[in-house]
């Protein structure tokens, strides 16, 4: 008994620090417990008043049931005021910060992929402008070569034609002036013949001179 | 203080009214001052930081931004989408523990959460919240959370019986983890730190053997921020997982 309140002093003490008022207390406390047994009421009836004037101070705080009421009812004011406010005002506009940042960056990306596929679009279209330019192109250098190989084909066997029909007509002169030479080859032979043998032996007529003309050019 | 080499490491952990009104009635106490203070600092930070609220955040807003997304993940990780209903529950529990543990690393300042009552009641809030939603949820199937799925029936009466403690158990465990570590924390610091006055009170030897307890208050500081941060984490991802069960009783 007297142990122990001792113990409650010595702890109040300790919270007080007050050096004068240690050796007061402790003293009488030391004497009463030297007394023994037979003092300890009277002992119990003084510490009982030092207890009641620290009495927060001989339970250990956080477990000193004097406090939870007050502390219970804070916490129901703070902790309910922090819950209203975060779910109310801070959690939704945090919320709403992201989840319009997130909508903005799917859009913007949504927006990229959408012009990319325009970009490939417009390249896609591009290569194929480019290559019927090309075949175009390439119809175009064959229709002329075309052109030009017919119209020079034209022009040369307008040249050939000519050629040929000049040759022919040249040949059909050559003929003909052959053929009327030798046409006329026998009457001048006759005639010739005639005059030969009127100056040789007489005269002759024109139409003997023919078939002697004609016998000797059949030998 | 008379004796400046006496320290008690206690003291700190007092309550003192600041106003009173009236006798035997409801003081506003330091407790309740920090309590207060939490909310606070929590309240003005995430809503001035994203007052302009920008597109490109700047550092203030990332920090917001930051805190909400992890323990949006946290949630929805433990709970799942179901369980963001209690978002704003679990967020304002982390960050009512965090900052209150933060606060309690200043000098001078009081910690409630080192006060088994606060912790206890946030706890017990947590617990009622589970089983008053589990059981207006699941209904009688909440009790499915006793008897776990694929254990032979003549397991369950050992099973279910360890289960039901456990599950009562657990505002006692969350509450005294909590309220244990923060307590056992700045004890120790103090201690530590009252090494330090004693033995610097001692001359030239003392000073050197005080150099011991210095670096060990340097080093329980940072430990204790550490702690700080996941006691508050610990505490709101047990209380995603309780809800958890809330929501899907048959584990």
């Amino acid at each position: 008994m007297a142990g122990s309140a001792q113990d409650i002093i010595i702890v109040a003490q300790a919270e007080s620090g007050d050096a004068l008022q240690q050796g007061e207390v402790v003293a009488p406390a030391e004497e009463h417990a030297a007394e023994g047994e037979h003092a300890a009421p009277a002992d119990a009836g003084a510490t009982d008043t030092h207890a009641s004037t620290e009495a927060h101070a001989e339970v250990f705080p956080p477990f000193d049931p004097a406090s939870f009421g007050g502390q219970l009812l804070w916490l129901a004011i703070t902790f309910a005021a922090l819950y209203f406010l975060m779910s109310r005002v801070a959690l939704p506009r945090i919320g709403s910060i992201l989840e319009t940042r997130r909508t903005r960056i799917e859009g913007d990306l949504k927006e990229a992929e959408r012009l990319r596929q325009e970009t490939e679009k417009a390249a896609a279209a591009y290569e194929a402008a480019l290559a019927e330019a090309r075949k175009n192109a390439h119809g175009i250098a064959e229709e002329t070569r075309a052109g030009i190989k017919a119209d020079i084909d034209g022009r040369r066997a307008d040249v050939e034609a000519g050629l040929a029909k000049r040759v022919a007509e040249a040949e059909a002169r050559i003929q003909a002036d052959k053929d009327a030479a030798l046409a006329n080859v026998g009457s001048i032979a006759a005639e010739t013949a005639q005059a030969l043998v009127a100056k040789i032996s007489g005269s002759v007529s024109a139409a003997e001179a023919k078939a002697a003309v004609a016998a000797a050019s059949k030998e | 203080m008379a004796d400046p080499n006496k320290v008690d490491p206690i003291h700190q952990f007092q309550i003192t009214d600041i106003v009173s009104f009236g006798e035997g009635g409801i003081s506003f106490t330091n407790s309740a001052l920090f309590m207060v203070l939490s909310v606070g600092v929590i309240a003005l930070y995430l809503l001035l930081s994203t007052q302009k609220r920008s597109l490109v955040p700047n550092r203030v807003q990332l920090v917001s931004e930051m805190l909400y997304e992890f323990v949006a993940k946290m949630v929805s990780d433990s709970a799942g989408k179901a369980g963001m209903k209690f978002f704003p529950f679990v967020f304002s529990l982390f960050m009512f523990v965090l900052v209150a543990n933060m606060f309690g690393m200043i000098p001078f300042f009081f910690t409630f959460t080192s006060h088994i009552i606060i912790t206890f009641a946030l706890a017990l809030l947590v617990f009622v919240v589970v089983i008053v939603y589990g059981l207006y949820k699941n209904g009688l199937k909440f009790l499915k959370l006793f008897v776990p799925s694929g254990v032979p029936g003549y397991v369950l009466p050992i099973v279910v019986p360890i289960e039901v403690v456990s599950f009562l158990s657990r505002p006692i465990s969350l509450s005294v983890r909590l309220f244990a570590n923060i307590l056992a924390g700045h004890i120790t610091l103090k201690v530590f730190a009252g090494f330090i006055v004693t033995l610097g009170g001692l001359g030239f030897l003392g000073w050197l053997g005080a150099l011991l307890p210095l670096v060990m208050t340097v080093a329980i500081t940072a430990l204790e921020f550490l702690v700080a941060a996941l006691q508050a984490y610990v505490f709101a991802v047990l209380t995603s997982m309780y809800i958890n069960d809330a929501i899907h009783p048959s584990h």
